[in-house]
């Protein structure tokens, strides 16, 4: 568990929250630019003084009231930010040694080897930094902060100095690395897709406030959030939700995923039966019917149940519910809510026009 | 060139060395504090320490003398170590050119860490390096090429001075009579073969030096 209860006043801009974050998994912190998410990461860091509370576990970082203050370079901590830092007076082989041989032998739970394949960066170990590629060096200051093996990752906006192919290059080891370090980590972030992939906790700031809080699932299926009237995020409501591989259809490349509460099928290249997949369903991809549509090109309809509705300028974000537990999202027209004459607790059709993975 | 030339080539380079090594352990520490500090002081120190690009070298020779003499300050701290007075030895020498050549040390230093971004002095703190840890394994090697140029020009502008060596110094030969000054003699007696040997010198010296900084800092950084 990481508690932080942080306030903090700047000409124009108050930061008053109280945090807690799963001690495992990642927690994004999301919002808008100049929301403070970065002041949260800077003061749980140590790197910027807020009053409050700090904690990770059982470990107090700072405590105003007992005037504790732990410097930031005796937080087990590793913080990883956009544009990487990376020493330049030093190679790639000594970025890398250089946290790891400042911590205690004994304290040294993450051997390097296991984080260089992590990241894929063996090759890269006598290498100047001043001829890495952008995805190269931010894989490299992961790689130079998991080396400290900390009880705490930060990481302030690791992709956004990268363009979508560099993203996409490291977005798999980032998964990897979230699903085999039993580490926590805090990612702050303002892009959905990077959300929808990564994240376990949500947590949405707004001007220095938390809006909500809670699973990722949950918050992402709250039409009442506007997660799609974020700048940036241009209607991107929509839920993610967990599946495993079902079966195949090798004749259509299609891949059948089973989830609780149904079936999808999605367009795809084979994958092992059993793969846990995490796949974004928007918001605007799905329709509703009264009837079990007949003949339809639409490959997935679920009966799904409506739970509430949230009007959203000129159309209605549905809640649905299919199986009775996983959520959905509908955007449909407000005349298509009078037209159906829907009522919370009526049984409906979803129909499913894209499944992607996450 | 006299063997009381060499005497004073000998005696510039051991003023200019053991200077330049005390400018660089006190300006580097002085430079970083000048670099990072938010105190209402700064504007202050920075100014004490420029002082010497702007005032006369008299000015500062004669101040110098007044407080290093046997009612001033400095010298009543020095008697009373046993020390005895500095004017007019080779440790008032150096106590002088130390004050005369700061900003030409600190002021390179000063701008090289400045340069150094915040946050790359960060990262070495999640990285677990404390404050002291940052400064020799972060700050103090990127800031090499102001520390060279801090270095050289400490030492060269040392070579160079002639008011404060005078006022604090005198002409005492294997003790004060650095080449400035032994230069300065020789054209008063009019030996103007022994002037040229000494001014060519120093200007080929002060040319070499100042070709080879230029040369070295101009190498891109890897």
């Amino acid at each position: 568990m990481i508690g932080a209860r942080l306030h903090l006043q700047r000409p124009g801009f108050t930061l008053d929250l109280d945090l807690k974050l799963p001690g495992r998994g990642v927690s994004a912190l999301f919002g808008p630019s100049g929301c403070g998410k970065t002041t949260v990461l800077r003061a749980l860091a140590g790197l910027e003084r807020a009053r409050g509370r700090v904690a990770l576990g059982s470990t107090v970082w700072q405590d105003d009231a007992s005037g504790t203050f732990v410097p930031t370079h005796r937080r087990a901590l590793g913080y990883v930010i956009q544009d990487a830092a990376l020493f330049p007076h030093l190679d790639v082989r000594r970025n890398l040694a250089f946290g790891e041989r400042r911590v205690a032998p004994g304290a040294r739970r993450i051997a390097l080897p296991q984080v260089l394949a992590l990241l894929g960066i063996e090759g890269l170990l006598a290498r100047s930094v001043g001829t890495l590629s952008g995805g190269e060096r931010q894989r490299v200051a992961i790689a130079r902060a998991l080396a400290t093996s900390p009880e705490l990752l930060l990481m302030d906006e690791p992709l956004s100095a990268l363009d979508a192919a560099r993203k996409a290059e490291i977005l798999p080891f980032l998964e990897r690395l979230t699903h085999e370090l039993a580490i926590p980590i805090v990612y702050v972030t303002h892009a959905m897709d990077e959300v929808a992939r990564l994240a376990d906790h949500l947590v949405l700031l707004d001007a220095g406030r938390e809006r909500a809080a809670g699973p990722l699932g949950e918050l992402l299926a709250r039409p009442d959030l506007f997660l799609a009237r974020l700048p940036g995020a241009p209607d991107d409501a929509g839920v993610v939700i967990e599946a495993a591989v079902r079966a195949h259809d090798d004749a259509y490349g299609l891949l059948q995923l089973g989830f609780d509460g149904g079936t999808l099928w999605m367009a795809g290249a084979r994958r092992p039966t059993g793969e846990h997949v995490r796949v974004r369903v928007l918001a605007r991809d799905v329709s509703v019917t009264r009837q079990p549509p007949q003949a339809t090109s639409i490959l997935n309809v679920l009966p799904v149940q409506l739970d509430h509705w949230q009007t959203d300028g000129d159309t209605v974000l549905l809640k649905l519910r299919a199986g009775g537990c996983t959520a959905l999202l509908a955007r449909i027209t407000r005349r298509s809510v009078d037209l159906l004459a829907l009522q919370p607790g009526d049984t409906l059709y979803a129909q499913i026009k894209g499944v992607a993975l996450a | 060139m006299t063997a009381a030339d060499w005497a004073a080539v000998r005696l510039t380079a051991e003023l200019a060395g053991l200077s330049t090594a005390l400018l660089l352990l006190m300006g580097a520490p002085l430079a970083w504090w000048l670099a990072r500090t938010r105190s209402a002081f700064k504007p202050l120190a920075a100014s004490v320490v420029a002082l010497p690009l702007v005032l006369p070298p008299t000015v500062l020779g004669f101040y110098l003398l007044l407080l290093m003499g046997p009612q001033g300050p400095i010298g009543q701290f020095t008697q009373s170590l046993g020390l005895g007075r500095l004017p007019f030895t080779f440790g008032g020498l150096v106590v002088a050119s130390v004050i005369y050549s700061l900003p030409f040390v600190v002021q390179p230093l000063h701008q090289a860490f400045e340069a150094i971004p915040e946050r790359t002095l960060e990262a070495a703190a999640t990285l677990r390096a404390g404050p002291w840890d940052r400064f020799f394994s972060v700050a103090l090697p990127l800031a090499r090429p102001g520390l060279l140029t801090a270095g050289v020009l400490g030492f060269a502008h040392t070579v160079g001075e002639f008011g404060v060596v005078l006022m604090i110094g005198g002409n005492i030969p294997g003790a004060t009579r650095v080449l400035s000054v032994a230069l300065f003699e020789h054209v008063e007696a009019a030996e103007y073969a022994d002037a040229h040997r000494l001014a060519g010198g120093l200007l080929a010296f002060a040319l070499t030096v100042l070709v080879v900084l230029y040369a070295v800092n101009r190498r891109p950084r890897a």
